[in-house]
Order: structure tokens, then sequence, then C-alpha cells
């Protein structure tokens, strides 16, 4: 019998010949990202009385949450992070200026296939996009990893998405997701790996693959893993990565998957996920007409370049609706960046958007919060009761069309209304 | 054995309702104990406070990988959760805070809120009640971080020990 992406990946990673689901392993993480949270590895490390690190080049550390700094306590953490990687040697220390963790160390092309990656972020299934296994941990085992270079991990049984396409137009990854997260439910994949195959995820974009691995921590996953092809190697390259730096890993044609699921694109609609859980999801029809109070078009999910351009074909010629607060949060400075000079940002300008810095804003509740009785329609991953503001406010999840089309019509809104109109239309 | 009177919870309870993110300032168990349901009000607080056990639903501490939503519980003075299933970050974070998190549906149903509930780790048994409810065992690498009283005590010995691996 054959294995699969993860069984390999670990193999490797824990210097084994092979493994199986089940085993506990000694796995070495190619790189160790830590967000936010660095400040408490550092502060941790203290705590061991060493701050000998097993490899300070395989040490990531943005500071996306709270950038930039919002209190003194914040900046005074942020600070001992600068100080920490300039005398320890971290080179890929990348300051409030960069956005969110994921994108930005994809994007710089730190991330390669065959990688294990632990993050203290849950959403590190993300990398997955580039055939990775990425995966979240707290800060105390991204401290200890510093230094013992290694920690346990259980090579996770594999559960296999079957996705057909093309999607049918206004649909999108986003829409894939709250469709299997809807269906397999919250803990559908808890300790799995969940790989994605089919004709849809074939010469799918770098960005939408994104999308799909990082939603697959909301049914509980391990890992994500896209399958590796031409796009990957041509969006490496783009990155500065060469095709010998890396190795690419593939599961075994009669590998075992403990479960496997189909899902048909062409008849699939706009999705969206209900307060005040991600798998409450239901069709866009049956939520249309909820009114809103703030949109936010944001997040490691969905502020890549590519969901900017989707939101910006809606709002083109359009205008937020009266008392509605639509803010947008690029991933990246390069994703703000190409906003620019491409003018897609001068479209979300033009529209009545409020445009932050880069980083994960409003999705981890900094700043964009809500007063009681709000509601945010959200083009982030979670909708837990309190994420953004007031324990009484409400959180609904949808792709960026649907939220540009949302933030149009005051209302939660079918996209695929917007598509029809003729270019310029007053909605 | 540990344990004591337990708060119930259903399925599905998640990070930022166990451990809110506005409070990820801090690190102080003691300091992030004040927040811990917070969104819940302060009746399900002062019962958490007053309990050293847990005892949920399926996939309990799902979402974020905060490891205060661990540490912040064991700040409130509890020893263990026994749920029907865990979030793996959140299992991973109990281990490593030395919080037991221990999965056995049917000690969760029999648990009532507010009774007595206790864990044997050496037997690997729940016991609510008279009921005694078995559970797999703990590989021996993760009772040994739980003996230690989390990953950082147990890698600090390790060290002291004069190695790592």
């Amino acid at each position: 019998m054959g294995s699969t992406f993860a069984e390999k990946l670990l193999a490797r990673a824990a210097g084994e010949g092979v493994t199986q689901a089940g085993q506990i392993v000694d796995a070495y993480p190619n790189l160790i990202m830590s967000h936010a949270a660095s400040w408490r590895c550092i502060r941790t490390l203290e705590k061991l009385g060493t701050d000998k690190l097993f490899d300070p080049d395989r040490i990531a550390m943005v500071m996306d949450h709270n950038s930039p700094a919002y209190s003194a306590k914040t900046a005074g953490d942020q600070k001992l992070c600068r100080e920490f990687a300039a005398s320890h040697g971290i080179k890929k220390f990348y300051d409030v200026d960069a956005g969110i963790a994921h994108v930005v160390l994809i994007e710089e092309g730190h991330v390669r296939p065959g990688m294990l990656l632990i993050g203290t972020d849950s959403h590190s299934t993300i990398y997955g996009a580039l055939g990775v296994a990425g995966t979240g941990v707290g800060f105390s085992e991204v401290t200890a990893t510093w230094v013992c270079g290694y920690l346990w991990m259980m090579v996770p049984e594999s559960i296999k998405v079957v996705i057909e396409g093309p999607l049918s137009h206004g649909v999108y990854a986003k829409d894939v997701m709250l469709k299997l997260i809807g269906e397999l439910t919250a803990d559908g994949a808890t300790y799995c790996s969940v790989e994605f195959h089919g004709s849809y995820v074939e010469g799918l974009s770098v960005s939408e693959r994104m999308t799909l691995c990082n939603l697959a921590m909301e049914v509980g996953a391990k890992f994500a893993y896209v399958p590796p092809d031409e796009v990957t190697r041509e969006y490496l390259e783009r990155c500065g990565v060469a095709r010998d730096a890396y190795e690419e890993i593939f599961p075994d044609s009669d590998a075992r998957y403990v479960r496997e699921v189909h899902i048909d694109g062409e008849t699939l609609v706009p999705q969206v996920a209900c307060p005040d859980t991600v798998d409450n999801v239901k069709s866009i029809e049956d939520v249309a007409g909820t009114p809103v109070n703030q949109v936010f078009i944001g997040s490691c999910t969905n502020a890549k370049y590519e969901d900017l351009v989707e939101a910006a074909s809606i709002l083109r010629g359009r205008h937020v609706a009266p008392g509605v607060r639509l803010i947008v949060t690029p991933a990246s400075k390069q994703v703000l960046r190409r906003a620019i000079d491409s003018g897609v940002m001068s479209v979300l300008l033009d529209s009545g958007a409020l445009v932050t810095n880069p980083g994960c804003g409003a999705c981890a509740g900094d700043g964009g919060v809500m007063a009681d009785g709000e509601v945010t329609l959200s083009t982030a991953n979670r909708n837990f009761r309190g994420r953004m503001g007031s324990y009484d406010s409400e959180i609904y999840l949808a792709s960026p069309v649907v939220a540009a089309a949302t933030a149009v019509r005051g209302v939660i809104a079918d996209p695929r209304d917007f598509i029809a109109l003729p270019e310029g239309s007053i909605a | 054995m540990i344990g004591g009177i337990c708060t119930k919870f259903g399925d599905g309870v998640n990070t930022d309702v166990i451990m809110p993110g506005r409070y990820l300032v801090s690190i102080d168990p003691v300091e992030l104990a004040e927040h811990v349901f917070e969104p819940l009000g302060p009746e399900v607080q002062a019962r958490v406070r007053n309990s050293p056990v847990i005892v949920a639903g399926f996939n309990f501490g799902c979402g974020s990988a905060r490891e205060q939503a661990a540490s912040g519980l064991v700040g409130a003075g509890v020893v263990a959760v026994v749920a029907k299933s865990f979030a793996r970050t959140f299992f991973r974070n109990a281990i490593n805070t030395g919080l037991l998190a221990i999965t056995q549906a049917d000690a969760s149903d029999a648990a009532a809120d507010g009774v007595e509930v206790f864990v044997d780790l050496v037997n690997a048994v729940v016991v609510v009640g008279d009921s005694t409810y078995p559970f797999p065992a703990y590989p021996e690498s993760l009772i040994e971080i739980i003996r230690a009283g989390g990953l950082i005590p147990y890698v600090s010995q390790k060290l002291s020990d004069g190695g790592v691996a």
C-alpha cells in the first residue's frame, strides 16, 4: 500500500524511512514561524535559562497582529522581538510594515514544497498551497522547538477532497471551503491531513489554493495540501525560488484515505457562514437581505491581490451604502503596492472604503471592532462570538465578491446580481 | 487521582469564548484567569473558578492556536478537561501547559453539571460517581511532560540534565 502526503513528509522530517498514520515521531520543522506571539516565545525562552537556538535560519518572525502598536505594552513587546532578532541572528524578521505572516513568508520565498512548517497560528495550514505541511502550535511549543529543533508529532490520517470544476461565475475557493466546512462540520477533519485533488485544483491560482488550505483549519485539519504543479513552480520562481531549491512530495496513487469527499464545483452557489460558528453555512439566497453595519475585506484567507481585484470588479463605479463601513486591509505590503500600481486601490477608495495598513487588522479585533448589536460581513475565517468587538455583535463570513456586493447594498447580497449588470451602472 | 466538581459545557466550545483575543497581551495564567469564559458572563465564570474539572462535548477548544486558552484555565484552577473530542491545537496546548485533556465520550455523557469527576492518569480511567470509564493511556512521552508540569519545565529539566535529545 502506498503513502499519503503526510506519511511521506513526516518520514522525511523525522529522518525515518517510512511512517504510518498513528505513529508518533520526532519531526524537525524546516521553518518555525511566530507572529505577534513572538514576544511570548522570547519571554518563555528566558524561563528555560538558555538562548542557544538550534538554527536561527529556521526561525521567522512577522509582526502582523496589533500592528502598528496601539499601546505602550504592545510597542514594548514588538521592541523586544526586534532586538531579539537582531541579537540572535534571525534574518527572517519582518516588522510592522510587512503584513500577515503567512502571506509575507510565502511572497518572500521562504516557503517551499516539501517543507514541514510550524507556526503560532492555527491557520498555518495555508502553506499546503505550495505542497508544504504547515500546522499551528502554541508559543511554548515554538520556544521549545527553537531550542531543541524538533517536536513530537503524530502522523495523521488523511482525507481526500476531490473538487471537480470549473466553478460557475461568482463562485470562488471560499465558497468551495464554506460548503465543505458546512458538510464536514468544524471537527470533520480533526487531526487529519486534508489533500485537495480534482480538476478544479489542477491549474488553480496559488491565491485560491491559499484560501482552500487556510480554511482547512476550520474542519480541524492538521495539514492541508495541494499537489505542486507548474502553477506552483512558476509562482515560486516569481518569489525568487529556483526550481532546484526544493523537492516536491506527492501521495501515491494507492495511498490510504480514511474518507473521500467529492464536491461538484459547477453546481455550487455562493456560500455564507452565519453566526457564531464557521460550520453554520447557508447558501446566499437563504441569508440575502440581512442588514449589515460593516463589511471587512481582509485576513490571510481573502485579502490577497486577486481577492482585492475581485472585490473591485463589483465596487468599480459604485458606492458603499449609506451608514455602512467598508474596511479593506490588504494582506501584505506587496499586495498593497500591486493594488496601488494597478489602480485597484483607487477603485476601492472611490467606492468609499476605509483602507488600513497591511496586517491582521479587524479579523483579530485590532481596530474595526463592533458596537453592541452590530453585524459585520467579513472575508476572514472565523465568526466566533466577540471576535470583532462586542460580545453582542455578529459576524458572517463570505467571499470578497459577496463582501463587495453586500457593502454596496447594505444588506447581504448575491454578487451574481452585480456581475450581470452593465459595467459602471449604479446598483 | 485529580479532579473535583465539574462545570459542564456542550459541543464546539471555541478558543475565543474560553479566552478572548483582546487578553492575549498577557501570558500570566493568574491574570488570564480573570477573563476565562468572559463572553459567557460572570455566572459561568464564577462556576468555572470553583470547579477543577471541565466536562464538554465534541471539539473542545476549536479555533485559534492561542496557548492562553489552556493556560488561562490552569490559572483559574482547572486541572482537567474531559471531552468527547478536542481540537488538536488545544490538545497540544493543554499537555504543554500541564492541563489534562482526556477524551472519554461516555464519561462526558455521565457527568452532570456540578458532580465530582476524577481522572486517574496512571490507570487511565475517568471516575464519575461510582462508575469508571477507561481511556487510551497517554504515550509515556506525554505523561513525562504532564508530570513535569508542562513542556517548558520538561525541556528545562532535560537541559539541566545535559541534553535535549
